[in-house]
């Protein structure tokens, strides 16, 4: 648009118009003016409506799959706890019954369910084994524990709730079919049928599953009793160690950076290098986690400590990047004001600027913490992928040094096996890793709206 | 503090600060040339001049806040009672305690009134309670000439006062620790002409107790509150002498300029 180039016309006469024309009426260059900002407008429009489209399909697509995790397929049997199977002798020696591998409740289950299915008078041609396939693998664990646990209950019938076998629960879902099952060895259209006459008898019934939140991860032929508490322990714990080491170290750095250090080409360089660490990619510090921390400094395999560790080389710079900005939107007369009084460099700092800055260094901080609760890449290096712990930690030292996973590594490992079933535990476990990140946005968001500037 | 004593002190006053042959260089900038200056206690002495002439620059001289810039160097000597405010083994924050300041635009913290008059006490530890430290907090405002106004509201944000106030709270806190000079970096730029004259007034009073440096912009206020006056051009001290003489019968013709308006 060329302004210069029209030159206002002098207009000579008519009375009551003023030189430039009328105001009432739109000149040529205001009409393009106006277009030009309408259509601006379009496109901002245009392209908040595309990134809301977008948030709209990931977040349904989200939910839509993932939700099923949260709720599982359960058989409810009475199971007789027969002496003659768990403790011949009958003296209830628990070194006796701990004998008995799960192996040998498998006819206890098999009972049961028969009985089950004579009692509700259903026909079926099934086996007793193909019958006591409706059920998951961990059932006769799940008894075997129970009976260990309360020894005194043998001889007795018991109620128990089991997990159904993954099939059973995919049916119940809408993920198996009795199309897709033809090829299946795990379950056969009879026991959909069964399935179908159990399901309107009320014994088995779907649920929500507490399991799934707090539970340990299961292997590949158990994925309906697999859960993501366990590696949340390891999540936890990484963030601790991430928390207790780069929140202080970061500050300080800051701070001495920020208040204390002379401006030289030494100081330029350190700053120039921790921007450019931000910006390193973090697979780059899983290498180096695995080579120092593990090759050389002999620290665990897939530890919490080792992860944290990693992930508090990741997060520094970023705590380091926004502490020090927080530090410089503190305006310098009240740093002017605390030396006039007397107070020293480190008074001014500690009493004055720091805590003007806090909500800005938490701020940074949360929003590490977060970026470092989702990585997922250095973790791999450390070998804190795969199926690894089966009980959460029950000490610190063990959560910190114990094997584990963290919530994104478990959660790539299930997108990488092979059964349907861990592909919707995948999705339920990213619905709780955002919940967990959302929150943490939120909390920052929340302190920067209530303590932004005072002063 | 004994005030009374102060008060009827002679006329002749002694020296507070001197300052012999001072330079002040940022970098390359050689920002103040060779001053030598006496300033006197229980007297309000003005610096004037055109702005970027220095006066800033050697007024944080006085109380070494030119530490804080990193380029800065000072040579040359000045005294504080006979001692050396440059000599290495002093600390500049026990000078600072003894020679507050006040800004050019009113820095209250963002704290209550009272922690803002209280945090000098404190950090130098002048109360040994909170009774002592309520009576320090109540005169320093009273010296300030704001505690009527906010005595009612003590725990409320200093930040929440007005302009005028909030640079009277300004004045309570530096005289809270107790200081025997008082520098004023233009205390008054920021202010509207009635919270001025307040301050102007304040000023006044203060005399009676503490040496008063004050930088200004404005001639008229140099005149109304100073009895010395400074005049700074390019970084030298052209003239230096009573107020009434500077405005009436000035040597220099630099200064006869600027006062009549000239150079500015
Ligand atoms: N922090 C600084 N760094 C570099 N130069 C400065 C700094 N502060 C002041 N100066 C320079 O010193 C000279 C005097 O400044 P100043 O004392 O602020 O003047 P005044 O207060 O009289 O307006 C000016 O030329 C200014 O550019
Ligand atoms: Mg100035």
């Amino acid at each position: 648009m060329t302004d210069i180039s029209q030159s206002p016309t002098p207009m000579g006469g008519a009375a009551g118009q003023t030189k430039g024309g009328s105001l009432l009426t739109q000149n040529a260059r205001t009409r393009k003016r106006n277009a030009a900002e309408m259509r601006f407008r379009g496109y901002g429009i245009a392209a908040i409506v595309v990134g809301l489209i977008m948030l709209l399909v990931l977040v349904t697509t989200i939910v839509s799959r993932g939700t099923g995790a949260f709720q599982q397929t359960f058989i409810t049997l009475d199971v007789e706890l027969l002496e003659s199977k768990l403790d011949k002798k009958g003296n209830r020696d628990l070194d006796d019954i701990k004998k008995v591998t799960t192996f040998g409740y498998a006819p206890l289950i098999k009972g049961a369910m028969e009985s089950t299915v004579d009692a509700l008078g259903i026909e079926t041609g099934l086996k007793s084994k193909e019958l006591a396939g409706l059920l998951s693998k961990d059932a006769a664990a799940q008894l075997r524990a129970y009976v260990i646990e309360n020894p005194d209950q043998i001889g007795q019938t018991v109620e128990f709730r089991f997990l159904a076998q993954s099939r059973v629960d995919g049916y119940l879902k809408g993920r198996v079919s009795r199309d897709s099952i033809e090829n299946d060895k795990n379950i056969s259209a009879g026991q959909l049928d069964l399935v179908d006459a159990l399901v309107a008898a009320g014994v088995i019934e779907k649920t929500f599953n507490l399991d799934f939140i707090i539970g340990a991860d299961a292997s590949d032929q158990r994925p309906e009793a697999a859960g993501i508490g366990v590696s949340m322990m390891g999540s936890l714990f990484m963030m601790l160690v991430v928390l207790a080491l780069a929140l202080p170290i970061g500050v300080a750095a800051s701070i001495y950076l920020e208040e204390f250090a002379p401006k030289n080409w030494l100081t330029d360089i350190i700053e120039v290098n921790i921007s450019n660490l931000a910006a390193v990619p973090s697979i780059v510090f899983g290498i180096l986690g695995l080579a120092v921390f593990i090759n050389y400094m002999h620290l665990p395999m897939s530890a919490p400590l080792v992860g944290g560790l990693v992930l508090t080389l990741m997060t520094l710079p970023t705590i380091i990047i926004s502490t020090r900005a927080a530090l410089k939107a503190v305006p310098p007369s009240i740093r002017d004001a605390a030396l006039g009084v007397g107070a020293s460099k480190m008074q001014a700092v500690f009493h004055h600027v720091l805590p003007l800055a806090a909500p800005g260094i938490l701020t940074g901080t949360i929003i590490g913490l977060a970026q470092a609760l989702g990585e997922t890449a250095p973790l791999l290096l450390i070998g804190m992928v795969g199926f690894i712990a089966s009980n959460a930690p029950e000490t610190i030292a063990d959560g910190l040094l114990a094997p584990n996973s963290a919530m994104p590594a478990q959660i790539y490992e299930w997108a990488k096996r092979a059964d349907p079933a861990f592909y919707e535990r995948a999705w339920g476990g990213i619905i709780i890793l955002l919940v967990f990140l959302v929150t943490m946005n939120t909390v920052a968001v929340i302190l920067r709206r209530r303590f932004e500037r005072r002063w | 503090m004994n005030d009374m004593s102060r008060l009827d002190k002679t006329v002749t006053n002694t020296t507070k600060i001197s300052a012999k042959n001072v330079n002040v260089y940022y970098g390359d900038t050689h920002a103040i040339k060779d001053v030598n200056v006496e300033i006197e206690d229980n007297t309000v002495t003005a610096f004037i001049g055109p702005s970027g002439c220095g006066k800033s620059t050697f007024l944080r001289c006085l109380n070494r806040m030119n530490d804080t810039i990193d380029i800065c160097r000072v040579t040359g000597e000045i005294l504080l009672d006979g001692e050396d405010i440059y000599d290495k083994r002093v600390d500049p924050v026990q000078l600072r305690a003894k020679v507050g300041m006040v800004f050019q635009k009113p820095n209250p913290f963002p704290k209550s009134i009272y922690d803002n008059v209280a945090y000098g006490p404190r950090i130098h530890g002048l109360a040994r309670n909170k009774a002592d430290l309520d009576e320090i907090v109540e005169k320093s405002l009273r010296r300030g000439a704001i505690w009527d106004e906010v005595k009612d509201r003590l725990h409320a944000p200093g930040t929440g006062l007005s302009g005028g106030q909030q640079q009277r709270l300004c004045i309570a806190r530096a005289v809270a620790t107790e200081p025997e000079v008082l520098l004023m970096d233009e205390p008054c730029s920021a202010l509207d002409p009635i919270a001025t004259a307040q301050v102007e007034e304040l000023i006044d009073e203060l005399r009676a107790s503490y040496s008063v440096v004050i930088v200004t912009h404005s001639m008229q206020q140099a005149a109304r509150v100073s009895q010395k006056t400074a005049f700074f051009h390019l970084g030298n001290l052209v003239e230096f002498g009573n107020t009434g003489q500077i405005f009436t019968n000035p040597e220099d013709p630099r200064t006869e300029s600027y006062i009549t308006g000239r150079i500015g």
